[in-house]
């Protein structure tokens, strides 16, 4: 395969430079704080963006099983002093343990929705997350509604307050590998048997594959990838508590993820940028305060610009980018490189 | 196929186990809960199977409306929540506007009559119900066969909507008031139980509904339409029926039924941020263990999540009590592990 210069490689090596340099080029807050949680966010999108565009399913549980590997990190390793079980135990392994944890949770939930699909896949995802917000919000064995504070990254990384840049690295290492492997899976042979399960179980079943293995795998796999997003997730923020997983949360990467574009995985971390950007930045724009947007009214805005992106680019901003390539055609990159992996979610 | 066909059948053997066992603990064992077994204390059994049919009431004069909408439009409202607590705002704010702000809690019984009640009960749901079709005809009429489309449109709306009511009515509790003639015990000589007169009167006002709802699509021509509409949406306008009007209609009532359900809910619990979640959950359990589109699976499926929620939280040991949300769970995974489209449900 011969290697074509095209826009998005152009973009993406751009990108990827930008990031591998950030500390040099942006201030300790932009790289500590919004570079870092960018990143981490990405990855939670990511998984959501890998389900529907390889697997036709929209999930809204991927912020749930985040938070479980985070909550199960924060009972293995915190010691005295907070909710929870405070064990104490090595930090690794509580890594080690939570993706696990939640490796098993998503592989349970896909089995058992495994034989829905689409808007049925939505709500019974949606419940899930529910769910596992109020479970850890009522049972204080685990956490209770304060949450589970003091967890720190291993001595290796953190503290976040004294190395900055070194949680960044992390997640940055984490976020291409995380990309890496989600482009290998879907080239191999359970990620074709995937891609054919999204556009036609029915055909799929009678060629012998079986549809809701690879359903209840997708899921665990991307249960897995979100559960990395949540281990850096407690090591940024070392405070976990059942609202950085509730309702509002589970549909803040929902957006993420729309804004990005439900068809293509880069979209989750560009998402994820532009989201973390509007956070900061759109309430202390003056003309938004002068008409009543402040800091307060942020979730107005945010649903304002999720319904816009939905009403005009179904596809989100990756789908604006595929279609201005379309548009310009006739670029000097000659042809124009539109990889988008087949049919995707029909948003 | 061998392996799948053992599987379900493990998975169905489980569920009727679990089933079973819970069963046979709240009426014989009971060890350590609060209450005891029912066969100790009948009278408490009594009062939560009542709680939990009470309770149902409510879940299904919500999630009827959610159902309803799906059914026909094949529209997965998820500002459901939102327009419950709409309703429930809208009726709170006429209420004092018309009887007075109240004392420091708000009003009380004492001072609302029975149309200080109802009066801005219909109102509210009346407004909620035009909400719902200003968003059906200027969001959604146009997207329509794009479901997750429109279910991210709603969700965009239900964002907005909740963060707007944050702003207008605050973060606090608060409650609409019972009229003074609902807000007695009674006495129903059964085992010396006293009730909450305002369940008795929820769970009348769901039977209600219920029937009228079932009278609606089964005897009338708008309801067979409607019914015509679930089945073959393009054959019934192929026949020259306006099914766009039959569709503002159905989304009109059950957008309507949502803000009814968010001023009893107002009144009977409180109004608050994050209620709206509560409540589109609530509707979601329901519509999946009953069947989406299916009014008969809306009330099964009410009426076993709050006999599950009543019962969970009545009779788990005292010292797990907390863990009642995992039954809601349970009774969830039992019905997607033997009947992945609800109890009710047809295929689309």
């Amino acid at each position: 395969m011969s290697w074509r210069v095209t826009p998005d490689r152009v973009v993406g090596v751009g990108a990827l430079g930008v990031a591998v340099l950030a500390p040099l080029l942006f201030s300790t807050y932009w790289v500590s704080t919004l570079l870092t949680e960018t990143l981490f966010l990405g990855i939670v999108a990511a998984s959501l963006v890998f389900l529907s565009a390889y697997g036709g399913m929209v999930s809204l549980a991927q912020v749930a099983l985040y938070g479980i590997t985070g909550f199960v990190l924060g009972n293995v390793v915190t010691n005295g002093n907070t909710k929870g079980l405070n064990l104490g135990w090595n930090p690794w392994l509580g890594v080690g343990l939570g993706i696990a944890i939640a490796t098993t949770v998503a592989l349970l939930l896909g089995a058992l929705s495994s034989r829905s699909t689409g808007i049925y896949f939505l709500m019974i995802t949606l419940t899930y997350g529910v769910i596992a917000n109020l479970f850890f919000g009522q049972v204080t064995d685990f956490s209770g509604f304060g949450g589970i504070s003091g967890i720190d990254a291993p001595a290796g990384i953190g503290p976040v307050t004294g190395h900055p840049n070194r949680l960044y690295y992390v997640a940055l290492g984490v976020s291409v590998a995380v990309y890496a492997l989600l482009r290998y899976i879907v080239r191999t042979p359970f990620g074709l048997a995937l891609q054919g399960v999204r556009d036609d179980p029915v055909r799929m079943s009678s060629l012998g594959y079986n549809v809701m293995l690879h359903r209840t795998l997708a899921f665990g796999f991307a249960g897995f990838i979100a559960s990395l997003g949540g281990v850096l997730f407690v090591w940024w923020n070392g405070h976990i508590d059942p609202a950085s997983i509730d309702l509002g949360a589970t549909i803040d990467v929902l957006i993420i993820a729309v804004i990005g574009g439900l068809t293509r995985v880069e979209g989750a971390w560009l998402g994820a940028f532009l989201y973390v950007l509007m956070l900061n930045y759109l309430p202390s724009i003056t003309f938004l305060g002068s008409i009543g947007i402040t800091q307060d009214r942020f979730h107005t805005l945010i649903g304002i610009v999720f319904l816009v992106i939905i009403l005009v680019s179904p596809n989100g901003l990756i789908g604006l980018w595929e279609r201005t390539l379309k548009l310009v055609g006739s670029s000097r990159f000659g042809r124009p490189a539109v990889e988008a992996p087949g049919g995707g979610t029909d948003v | 196929m061998r392996i799948q066909r053992l599987a379900r059948y493990a998975a169905l053997g489980l569920a009727a186990g679990t089933v079973a066992f819970m069963v046979i603990w709240v009426l014989f064992i009971g060890r350590g809960t609060n209450f005891g077994s029912a066969v100790h204390n009948p009278k408490d059994f009594l009062i939560t199977l009542l709680n939990g049919i009470t309770a149902a009431a409510l879940y299904f004069v919500v999630a009827s409306g959610f159902t309803l909408i799906f059914g026909l439009m094949r529209v997965v409202n998820m500002a459901h929540g939102a327009f419950f607590l709409l309703g429930g705002y809208i009726a709170l704010t006429l209420q004092r506007r018309w009887v007075g702000q109240g004392g420091g809690f708000g009003l009380t019984s004492e001072q609302v009559n029975l149309t200080n009640w109802i009066l801005p009960a219909l109102i509210g749901a009346a407004l909620v119900g035009l909400v719902g079709v200003a968003m059906q005809q200027t969001l959604l009429r146009w997207n329509q066969g794009q479901e997750l489309r429109q279910a991210l449109i709603t969700i965009a709306i239900s964002i907005i909507a909740a963060d707007q009511m944050l702003a207008h009515f605050g973060g606090v509790a608060e409650d609409v008031a019972w009229p003074h003639k609902l807000d007695q015990f009674d006495n129903l000589h059964v085992s010396g139980i006293i009730y909450t007169r305002t369940r008795l009167f929820i769970l009348a006002l769901a039977l209600v509904i219920g029937a009228l709802l079932w009278v609606w699509l089964k005897r009338t021509r708008i309801g067979m339409v409607i019914r015509a509409g679930v089945d073959d949406r393009q054959m019934v306008s192929g026949l020259g029926i306006n099914i766009q009007l039959t569709f503002a209609i159905a989304f009109f009532v059950g957008s309507a039924l949502a803000g009814f359900g968010g001023v009893i809910g107002g009144s009977f619990a409180s109004l608050a941020p994050g209620v709206d979640g509560n409540w589109l959950l609530n509707s979601l359990v329901v519509v999946i263990i009953g069947g989406m589109g299916s009014l008969g699976g809306a009330a099964v499926g009410s009426l076993l999540l709050g006999l599950t929620t009543n019962f969970a939280s009545a009779y788990l040991p005292s010292n797990y009590t907390y863990y009642s949300i995992i039954f809601t769970f349970v009774l969830l995974a039992i019905v997607l592990a033997v009947r992945p489209l609800g109890l009710f449900g047809r295929p689309a």
